[in-house]
């Protein structure tokens, strides 16, 4: 049983009455490690409620810096923080929010050759990131690693979210075998956001984390859930194991990670 | 009611909601399934809400008495975690 402190007690008092949560639960929140791809749009969300709920571990992984144009809907970040890495930023926001939090910051691309040994030590690893090259890697990665992966998207006014759990549900690319082409992909003209939207999806992302961590409640695994912010309307869309995905399937081609080529619009 | 000895006694006096139910919440999580607490109140909202909320987490209220002007004295016994 966790040792909670006066201001530990009243913090997470909310959570402790839950009989889904308990302090047994919040005690396994405080030990859990949750490594987070993007700090952007919805990395900032993600991040913020997962700090709020006091997960002992927090890396954030970034190459970014903030700018004026990311405010609309990167929550972490202000004026006062521009020019700043975006993992910097959202770490002093975090750490001002929950000192029982430890925010390990890494300014950096995740590549091929580094994955693997940066997501080790995590329990849960999300993905917030805002482009096919690195949501392949990552979804490689977790499935090769057996982590399990809390995938998020948006574009315009539509999100989608989805929980991976290797071998024991669909990965990515049993719904999508490759990235789309880089033509395919929406332009950074065309690929605007409603501020809103990324934090919809991100808190969904983190209540998925935190049934993880918790063992508590029903997954999104094998299904993705679709929010429409135009019809204020959510869709769940079963997805199947597919027995002849290239990376989970009975005859796997995938065994080595892949980096894709860039030349995709950035955007979330 | 009946009389059972305590496995675990706390005093929370003083506190309100919902720190009540969270101290006597992670006392109960301390115990065995089995096991006894016996909590000492003064708060007339605690004593009410208390009980509420053990029973719906399962538990057995075994005693909820006004033992003077200010306190109340709450018996539960652990039933599942
Ligand atoms: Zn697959």
């Amino acid at each position: 049983m966790m040792d909670f402190t006066e201001d530990q007690l009243q913090r997470y008092s909310r959570h402790i009455i839950l009989p889904e949560v308990g302090g047994k639960g919040q005690a396994k929140i405080a030990g859990a490690k949750v490594f987070i791809v993007g700090a952007g749009g919805l990395g900032c969300p993600v991040g913020y409620y997962l700090t709020a709920a006091g997960v002992g571990t927090i890396a954030l992984v970034d190459n970014d810096v903030v700018e004026m144009s990311n405010l609309q809907r990167q929550i972490a970040h202000s004026v006062n923080t521009l020019g700043m890495p975006k993992v910097e930023s959202a770490k002093r926001t975090f750490e001002a929010l929950n000192p029982d939090v430890r925010v390990i910051a890494m300014q950096r691309r995740l590549s091929k050759d580094d994955i693997l040994d940066l997501i080790r030590d995590y329990d849960v690893v999300v993905d917030g990131s805002d482009n096919f090259p690195t949501r392949y890697l990552v979804n490689d990665a977790c499935v090769m690693a057996g982590k399990p992966l809390v995938s998020g998207a948006i574009l315009r006014f539509e999100g989608q979210v989805t929980t991976i759990v290797p071998h024991d549900g669909p990965c990515y690319r049993c719904l999508f075998e490759e990235p789309p082409p880089a033509g395919l992909v929406p332009s950074c003209q065309e690929a605007g956001v409603l501020g809103v939207l990324p934090g919809v999806i991100g808190a969904l992302q983190a209540t998925e984390v935190l049934k993880l961590i918790l063992g508590k409640g029903e997954l999104l695994k094998g299904e993705l859930l679709i929010y429409s912010a135009l019809k204020t309307e959510f869709r769940k869309v079963k997805v199947p194991r597919n027995p002849s995905c290239p990376l989970c399937g009975e005859h796997r081609t995938i065994t080595e990670l892949v980096d894709y080529n860039e030349g995709y619009c950035a955007m979330p | 009611m009946e009389e059972t000895a305590a496995d675990k006694r706390i005093n929370i006096k003083g506190l309100v909601c919902p720190y009540t139910f969270v101290k006597a919440k992670l006392a109960m999580e301390s115990l065995e399934v089995g096991q006894v607490l016996e909590i000492l109140l003064d708060s007339e909202e605690a004593s009410r809400n208390i009980p509420r909320s053990m029973e719906d987490h399962g538990q057995k209220m075994l005693k909820n008495e006004k033992i003077n002007d200010t306190d109340w004295v709450l018996v539960v016994r652990k039933e599942r975690e």
